[in-house]
């Protein structure tokens, strides 16, 4: 699958750390700074293709001058995130030029009485530094629902 | 300076709140921080009328990134060695969550010391929208 080069920048870190709400000055200490636990999912900003950011001259599934640009597009689609798993064999820095490579993972299914038929999809990610070490191996569920996920 | 297993025991437990009164805003400022720009958190006219949940709500990660600040806060932004969760509900703009994290174990690893975290997130109504665990490098 395809390999996404993924340059881990000081200022990233700052604008990620902010966005979670954490002043910690570890995430802002320019080239001194470590990432935090769930940067290395920031990886989408490396991807040219990733599905879920808008490209200029494609159309797009959020709302414009009607409420969704891409008609008959299914509600719930886009899929909800079940679960998160990472193991990092060191912190993420600041000059970091990691390499991040998709593995293939399982698929399975489950009936919920939120949301009628639940579609599971794991996949994994590794990324290795310019040495080719292992910094970080991150495991994603995605799961499809069915129908809207029920509230209350 | 470095936590010691000795700082430590199992039951050791933290709580704070991670956010309070979560906005649009800041999901707007983590989706533009993390690259994930689906409508479902940012776009209440796509989110309502289209995919047909009554508002946006937070990407799952920035439930995660909220409560990770527990973990790091605790044991220091770069030990940290595993951090892994289940979204099991919903953040919606106006929630307040409070995450709790716990020392589960405390053990030698190829001649390194670990320590083993519960990680559970709520919501102001005390339901439960984050469950993970954690684990991370200590000294000795």
């Amino acid at each position: 699958m395809t390999k996404i080069t993924f340059p881990v920048e000081a200022s990233h870190i700052m604008m990620f750390a902010r966005s979670i709400g954490d002043t910690n000055p570890a995430y802002q200490a320019g080239a001194d700074s470590v990432a935090p636990p769930t940067f290395p999912q920031s990886v989408a900003q490396f991807d040219p293709d990733y599905y879920l950011r808008p490209k200029p001259g494609q159309p797009w599934f959020g709302s414009g001058k009607t409420a969704s640009g891409v008609e008959g597009k299914a509600p719930s689609s886009g899929g909800l995130h079940a679960e998160q798993h990472f193991e990092y064999f060191r912190p993420l820095r600041p000059g970091d030029v990691l390499t991040v490579e998709y593995g293939p993972g399982k698929t399975w299914e489950k009936e919920s009485k939120r949301a009628g038929k639940l579609t599971f999809r794991e996949r994994v990610a590794e990324y290795r530094d310019q040495t080719g070490e292992l910094v970080c191996r991150a495991t994603l569920v995605g799961v499809t629902t069915e129908r809207p996920v029920a509230q209350g | 300076m470095a936590l010691k297993a000795s700082d430590l025991k199992i039951g050791d437990t933290r709580t704070e709140r991670v956010v309070e009164n979560l906005t649009r805003t800041q999901l707007v400022q983590y989706a533009g921080a993390s690259g994930d720009y689906n409508p479902l958190h940012t776009d209440e006219v796509y989110v309502t009328q289209v995919a047909g949940y009554p508002s946006v709500f937070a990407h799952g990660m920035l439930t995660m990134g909220l409560s990770g600040k527990v973990v790091t806060d605790w044991v220091g932004a770069d030990r940290v060695r595993k951090y892994g969760v289940r979204f099991t509900n919903q953040v919606w703009p106006g929630d307040s969550l409070d995450t709790t994290v716990t020392v589960t174990a405390i053990r030698n690893e190829d001649g390194k010391t670990f320590a083993d975290f519960s990680v559970s997130t709520v919501n102001q109504d005390g339901r439960e929208v984050v469950s993970g665990s954690a684990t991370a490098l200590i000294d000795a």
